[in-house]
């Protein structure tokens, strides 16, 4: 019974990729429509872009690090 | 059966050194990665140099790293924090060594566990904070209290501005440690998933090529995500850098 919460609990955890998912692919969409409308200026634009997008990944791996503690740990 | 994904990131330790406050400090094998990353970067900046006046091969590799980090600080802070170059610097060099490092097989990434994280936050934080009261005086505190609001609203700003301050630290330190925890554990899953279905023999092992070709791709975006995360912390240094400097347009 534990064991499966435990289980439950780890998945639940690890639905905070689909966050994380969005947002990753909502920053590449707005680079590239950006890009594309002026070109000229989305060589200096991507150090901005590969910030978010660390930034981005992140808040979805606290909550993968969680479901790994939760069944490793 | 495999050994466990969270196997990998187990500190060993291999000698007792001596007694502090009680505790025994050990040679561990995470002290040992860590002293093989500072030998290996002091061993790469000696042999860049050499300084000519056209720059060979090394010295325009070790010219290129000092450009790169002086414009990161000079772009996010400005050139009065140049001063503070030589942390950023160590720091970025440091973690990328290390998370390069722990990409090698049977090796320890220092930087998966969440001490050597959370000291190098620590460590940044307390010079933006000791600096800050060090060059402004108690007129720092000014950023906790952005200017031009109604009175009403600083009782509700500044306690969200001093808990996104604090909260600095923590997500400075979990961002770089989750960051290489979560790339190891799905490397070695997949690998573990690989030799599942080796072991299993039959038709099923053809499909061995699949959680292989899922490793080379991780192992591709491992390699970029320890280069990011050295420069997203350093990065993120010199944003907090800021506060050092431009205390009154927050």
């Amino acid at each position: 019974m534990e064991e499966a919460a435990r289980y439950i609990g780890a998945g639940l955890a690890g639905t905070a990729l689909i966050g994380a998912g969005i947002g990753i692919g909502s920053i590449f969409s707005k680079y590239l429509e950006g890009a594309l409308r002026n070109p000229s200026a989305a060589a200096g634009q991507q150090t901005n872009l590969l910030l978010g997008f660390a930034l981005c990944e992140a808040t979805g791996l606290f909550g993968f690090v969680l479901a790994m503690i939760i069944l490793f740990v | 059966m495999a050994s466990g994904p969270m196997e990998q990131f187990q500190i060993k330790r291999e000698a007792d050194l001596f007694e502090l406050f009680g505790q025994t400090v050990s040679w561990t094998n995470s002290a040992f990665w860590m002293v093989l990353s500072v030998v290996l970067i002091i061993g790469f900046f000696a042999l860049t140099l050499r300084g000519k006046l056209v720059p060979g091969r090394m010295q325009s590799m070790g010219e290129l790293s000092y450009q790169f980090i002086a414009d990161m600080v000079k772009d996010t802070v400005g050139p009065e924090a140049l001063r503070f170059m030589p942390y950023v610097f160590t720091l970025f060099f440091f973690i990328l060594f290390a998370n390069l490092i722990g990409m090698n097989p049977y090796a320890f990434t220092t930087t998966s566990h969440l001490a050597v994280t959370a000291a190098l936050a620590i460590f940044t934080i307390l010079i933006v904070i000791v600096a800050g009261i060090w060059k402004n005086g108690l007129g720092w505190f000014k950023i906790f209290a952005p200017s031009g609001l109604p009175l009403p609203m600083y009782i509700i700003i500044i306690p969200i501005e001093i808990i996104s301050f604090l909260s600095r630290p923590i997500t400075l330190a979990v961002r770089l440690f989750a960051n290489m925890v979560a790339g190891h554990v799905l490397l070695k899953l997949f690998a573990i998933f690989a030799a599942f279905l080796i072991a299993k023999g039959g038709v099923t092992s053809v499909g061995v090529i699949l959680p292989v070709l899922g490793t080379i791709g991780i192992v591709a975006l491992e390699f970029l995500v320890a280069a990011l995360q050295a420069f997203v912390f350093a990065i993120l240094t010199c944003v907090y850098l800021n506060d050092v400097y431009h205390v009154g347009h927050h």
